[in-house]
């Protein structure tokens, strides 16, 4: 048998030194970064109260509070009903916010795509306003629009909209962006109108990933339209806040659970429209 | 004069129109039928929600009204007119909105902490045992289902009024959210170092270690930095339900009709949430970058 030759551990060490050393200039970075990352951590949960002994006497109380809201229990059947009725206004609100605001989305989506609307200045504003819009919180909307309609449901799914044009005229604009430019071309090189072009050649082609973004918010829309409720716009949100102030526990969960179906229903039968209209491979994108 | 396009004989030319009509037929009954469906789906959320296009349009110019008086002071002037008067609680609101980021600073390390320790055992590829990882990914799901805000309020029967509440409200939240992240970055792992490691012998923890995480720490990264610029904006509303935060002078400020006070607070949390959304996707190119120079 052959003898291995010795590992000359010095002359390899000579040569490549950068993989010897311990710390190099990446890892003391890295390393640095961290430190500092968990310096800011213990900072942060000093400041604000971790350490007062709120976390562990919190902690047991809340211990008890999940004990008590085991098991899920409307405690009467006209809860049960009243629970029900709201939970169907918060899937209407979430339904109607999301549709209309992909109907007004439309065209502000237009008017921020590089591809469709050549005015840059024009362009400039629909995309800061969206930008606007979108960044303002959907319960600040939600308290917008309760002081112009009042309180309930309809100030609820005006906010949704109104959150939801944000997001849906970004969301457009870029899938407009995207889009292939050959069939415009061939609309415009046959003497069609740029509008032509845009109608036949653009909405075509992206209304499939359209449909597919506004299902997909859907869900998420029903989710925010469970909690709008909380300041008063509508929905199961008011039940639930109002269970949860008056520590009726057993309800708190019964219509959390609630909530937990109707977001796994609603997400199960968008995903199977949504993967209906594009295709598995595409709705993964 | 002879066209040069080689016309079809109309009886051949018949039935092929025919098929060409009868599927845009087809298509446009299709059509019809799903807008016909959505538009009773309409009516019906309509009655559910109280939606009244009169009471809509007898109270539109409020909206408006309320956006412009957003930018008045109580004396009337514009706001941009007096700046100090506007900005006249800059020293507490600014301290605020740094216990906002702090909120949200935490509340994401800890969630990412939580995430990070709970991703490889939801991952389809590494997970010691599968009735573990369906455990944890329904876990997961939970955890980011439920709105954070309900999470806050429960939190706050428990810890009091205050940012502890806030901060594992959206602390949960995020274990919810970057669990499911985590996971699929592991799901794309290369298996190989895994196996190399495994097969010398070592442990799971040690194929972990050396196998799996060198290939995913900047995609954690990435995805922890995504989650932050989240959090803190639904931080800035934490406060609407007493758990801490810019959140509860800015409701206060909507309840009790104090425009100019409304229109400041807003200001100042999109300018942060802006430079936040610069820096942070900043940071994330750059190791989005090293990654693909690997």
């Amino acid at each position: 048998m052959q003898r291995r030759p010795a590992i000359d551990l010095v002359a390899i060490r000579d040569r490549h030194p950068q993989h010897f050393a311990r710390f190099d200039r990446q890892r003391l970075l890295t390393l640095l970064t961290g430190i500092a990352a968990f310096a800011l951590l213990l900072f942060g949960l000093a400041q604000l109260g971790f350490f007062g002994g709120t976390l562990l006497s919190g902690g047991a109380r809340l211990v008890e509070i999940i004990g008590l809201m085991l098991p899920p229990d409307p405690g009467s059947w006209a809860h049960a009903r009243t629970f029900g009725v709201a939970l169907l206004e918060t899937v209407a609100i979430a339904f109607l916010g999301t549709l209309s605001a992909a109907v007004l989305a439309l065209p502000l989506a237009l008017l921020a795509a590089r591809n469709v609307t050549a005015a840059r200045v024009v362009r400039f504003f629909a995309r800061r306003s969206l930008d606007t819009i979108r960044s303002v919180d959907i319960l600040v909307w939600a308290l917008i629009w309760i002081n112009v309609v009042g309180l309930g449901p309809f100030a609820g799914a005006l906010a949704i909209m109104t959150a939801d044009i944000g997001s849906f005229g970004k969301l457009f604009s870029e899938a407009m962006e995207a889009a292939d430019r050959k069939p415009v071309e061939g609309i415009v090189s046959t003497g069609g109108s740029h509008a032509l072009g845009i109608r036949f050649g653009i909405l075509p082609e992206i209304f499939p990933v359209l449909a597919s973004q506004v299902l997909y918010s859907f869900e998420s829309n029903t989710r925010s339209a469970s909690i709008i409720g909380i300041v008063g716009a509508g929905g199961i949100g008011l039940h639930l806040a109002e269970a949860i102030r008056t520590l009726e526990l057993q309800q708190t969960s019964f219509i959390i659970v609630l909530i937990l179906i109707a977001v796994a229903l609603i997400d199960f039968v968008s995903s199977k429209l949504r993967f209906a209209m594009i295709g598995r491979r595409g709705a993964m994108t | 004069m002879t066209s040069p396009i080689a016309l079809v004989p109309a009886a051949q030319l018949r039935p092929l129109l025919d098929g060409y009509e009868a599927s845009v037929r087809s298509r446009r009954w299709h059509t019809l039928l799903i807008l016909f469906c959505i538009a009773v789906a309409m009516v019906l959320s309509s009655i559910s929600a109280e939606v009244s296009l009169p009471k809509l349009f007898d109270n539109i110019h409020r909206f408006p009204s309320y956006i412009i008086r957003l930018f008045h002071l109580e004396n009337g002037r514009p706001v941009w007119t007096d700046f100090p008067e506007w900005f006249w609680g800059l020293p507490r609101w600014l301290r605020l909105l740094g216990e906002t980021l702090l909120m949200a600073y935490v509340g994401t390390v800890l969630g990412a902490i939580g995430a990070f320790v709970l991703c490889f055992f939801a991952a389809a590829n590494v997970a010691p045992s599968r009735w573990l990882r369906m455990a944890v990914r329904r876990f997961c799901e939970l955890c980011r289902t439920v709105p954070e805000l309900v999470f806050a309020l429960v939190f706050v029967i428990a810890f009091g009024l205050g940012p502890v509440a806030g901060v594992l409200a959206v602390a949960i939240h995020t274990v919810g959210a970057l669990g499911k992240l985590f996971a699929e970055v592991v799901e794309n792992i290369d298996m190989k170092p895994v196996e190399g490691i495994v097969s010398g012998g070592s442990s799971w923890p040690v194929a972990m270690r050396f196998g799996a995480l060198p290939q995913t720490t900047s995609n954690f990264v990435s995805y922890a930095l995504l989650r932050f610029e989240i959090n803190v904006r639904s931080t800035a509303v934490m406060g609407f339900v007493g758990a801490g935060g810019i959140g509860q002078d800015l409701i206060e400020a909507i309840r009790k009709f104090y425009y100019s006070d409304v229109s400041a607070i807003l200001l100042l949390i999109l300018v942060t949430v802006a430079i936040i959304d610069t820096l942070t996707s900043k940071v994330r190119h750059q190791l989005i970058g090293r990654e693909e120079r690997r």
